[in-house]
């Protein structure tokens, strides 16, 4: 009978839970990039994220009003059982796990050896080795809701906090590591400040606004922001979210719903009013970055709009051409890429132009994150188009380096 | 035919499993009901470790006979397997996924003789 034993081995990890190391969480992951041989492609993961709020007592240490700080020194001194201080959002409705089905949306509890670099660096790192990637782009995760915080000036103080503690804590210990950082775009003379301060620290290779807002992009306030950023060559990134509480939102009961609609719908506002507006041709070497919505919604919005704007074109004069064409030239993120259809991803992918203009994402370790394996298996995009999608295209937009051997 | 030679049958207890790994191939093993069932470790959605994932009872929309809903609740007796990477759920006694029966787990038959379990392969 022993004999027989020794023929088969236990894998380590029978079941896996919130302490289980990443790289044994993502050991298939390690298994795809070794047999498809990804040593042979660059792959930029344009959207990741880590979770702030474990180490918000840390981002909290850099706000730089000393009142609010010390609130929040106190706050996390004194308080027990309490939220991060300062940041809004759904707290306790926070389903992404799947009600504990997946573990690593749940918590990450996993053991870190490395005593000289920050937690997540570490985290980041394993995510990066695991998935073959060359780059990895780091956002937060639970801020994804201060724009919709009812204090403006705490965008303002937690976004800037939390940009000095990414740079310092994350963005300096490792050049693959890059963010887009945070901008409080509810004050556009803070945001203005922010690039100017932040632009050129490491690792920062644009800025971000989180999408869930309701403040209109064409807002006139921003063009001089629009301008920096063009004139830096920095792309601007619109990140989906959620929030709940939106009345049109709420009346979705199950987190299903909810984030099916919710991480297209700020986007999908703000691509139509960038559009319409006229912002491509006010800006026309300003490069757009729509992220994690998905690419569903892309050839529904283009046929949309030709459509009204051919009805109504005395009302988006600025436009010389048709919006879809507009469209066509923004970048977008590719996750969560729907492809259960493949004939019907083929359709948008050929409509959104992808070839050129979708960008690889992972979104790791939210629940619904992508493997370079939904770009690489696709069976209708040629090995170029594979390339562009999973780095080239980064590599073009963020104007970076062909990165050494993985 | 080969086969896997994985233990004694009271090694097993009732909803637990092995997952163990043979020439490359990762395979679970789960004991539900008294009964084994064996599927490659390999969810059809993005290749993830399906059978390291948690068993969950299967859940269903509680309606009255008015066709009003009362909330959820979980099946008595059907058991999902959970992929942990995305969350894909399987019946644990088909390898299939409830929604969708294109989506499917390589299923293994499992054959206990003497109380010995062995995964035919």
């Amino acid at each position: 009978m022993d004999s027989k034993l020794e023929e088969t081995t236990d894998i380590p990890i029978q079941q896996i839970d919130v302490y289980t190391d990443t790289r044994d969480i993502l050991a298939h992951a390690e298994q795809q990039a070794r047999e498809r041989n990804y040593q042979d492609y660059v792959i930029f993961d344009v959207d990741s994220h880590h979770i702030e709020t474990a180490s918000w007592s840390e981002v909290t240490k850099f706000i730089e009003d000393p009142v609010i700080r010390s609130q929040a020194e106190d706050y996390h001194s004194y308080r027990t059982g309490s939220p991060p201080y300062g940041l809004n959002g759904d707290l306790g409705m926070r389903y992404q796990d799947v009600g504990g089905r997946i573990p690593h949306q749940m918590d990450r509890r996993e053991t870190i050896e490395e005593s000289d670099l920050h937690r997540d660096v570490v985290l980041t790192r394993r995510a990066m080795e695991s998935l073959g990637l060359d780059y990895m782009v780091v956002f937060p995760t639970g801020m994804l809701s201060l724009g919709m915080h009812p204090q403006l000036h705490m965008e303002v103080l937690l976004g800037r906090a939390y940009n000095r503690w990414m740079v310092e804590s994350m963005l300096k210990a490792d050049e693959r590591i890059k963010s887009m950082l945070y901008l409080p775009f509810s004050d556009p003379e803070a945001a203005l400040q922010t690039i100017e301060e932040f632009s050129g620290e490491p690792g920062v290779i644009g800025f971000m606004v989180t999408s869930v807002r309701n403040k209109p992009v064409h807002d006139n306030q921003y063009m001089k922001l629009y301008a920096t950023l063009q004139e830096r060559g920095l792309p601007l990134a619109f990140h989906g979210g959620y929030y709940w509480q939106e009345p049109v939102i709420a009346q979705f009961q199950r987190f299903l719903g909810m984030h099916a609609v919710a991480f297209v719908l700020w986007n999908l506002v703000h691509l139509v009013n960038w559009v319409l507006h006229g912002l491509p041709e006010r800006f026309p070497n300003l490069d757009v970055v729509w992220i994690e919505s998905g690419v569903a919604w892309i050839p529904f919005i283009m046929q949309r709009l030709d459509n009204e704007f051919l009805l109504r074109s005395s009302e988006a004069p600025m436009l010389k051409r048709l919006p879809s064409e507009y469209i066509r030239e923004m970048f977008f993120s590719s996750q969560p890429l729907e492809r259960n259809d493949l004939d019907g991803l083929e359709f948008i992918f050929r409509k959104m132009n992808a070839e050129t203009q979708l960008l690889y994402a992972s979104d790791w370790p939210h629940q619904d994150f992508d493997l370079p394996s939904t770009i690489f298996d696709l069976p209708f995009l040629s090995d170029q188009a594979k390339r562009n999608i999973l780095g080239e295209n980064a590599l073009k937009l963020f104007n970076l380096e062909r990165p050494g051997r993985k | 035919m080969a086969e896997i030679y994985l233990g004694n049958e009271a090694d097993f207890e009732e909803e637990g499993r092995r997952v163990i790994t043979k020439n490359g191939l990762e395979i679970g093993v789960f004991r539900i009901n008294g009964n084994f069932f064996a599927y490659e470790n390999h969810c059809a959605h993005q290749g993830g470790p399906v059978c390291q994932g948690r068993l969950f009872h299967k859940v269903e929309e509680n309606l009255d006979t008015d066709q009003k809903s009362r909330g959820l609740r979980f099946s008595e007796d059907q058991i999902h397997i959970v992929c942990p990477w995305h969350g894909y759920e399987y019946d644990i006694e088909t390898g299939i996924f409830p929604a969708n029966p294109k989506l499917r787990l390589r299923k293994f038959d499992v054959e206990v003789r003497g109380g010995e379990v062995y995964v035919l392969m």
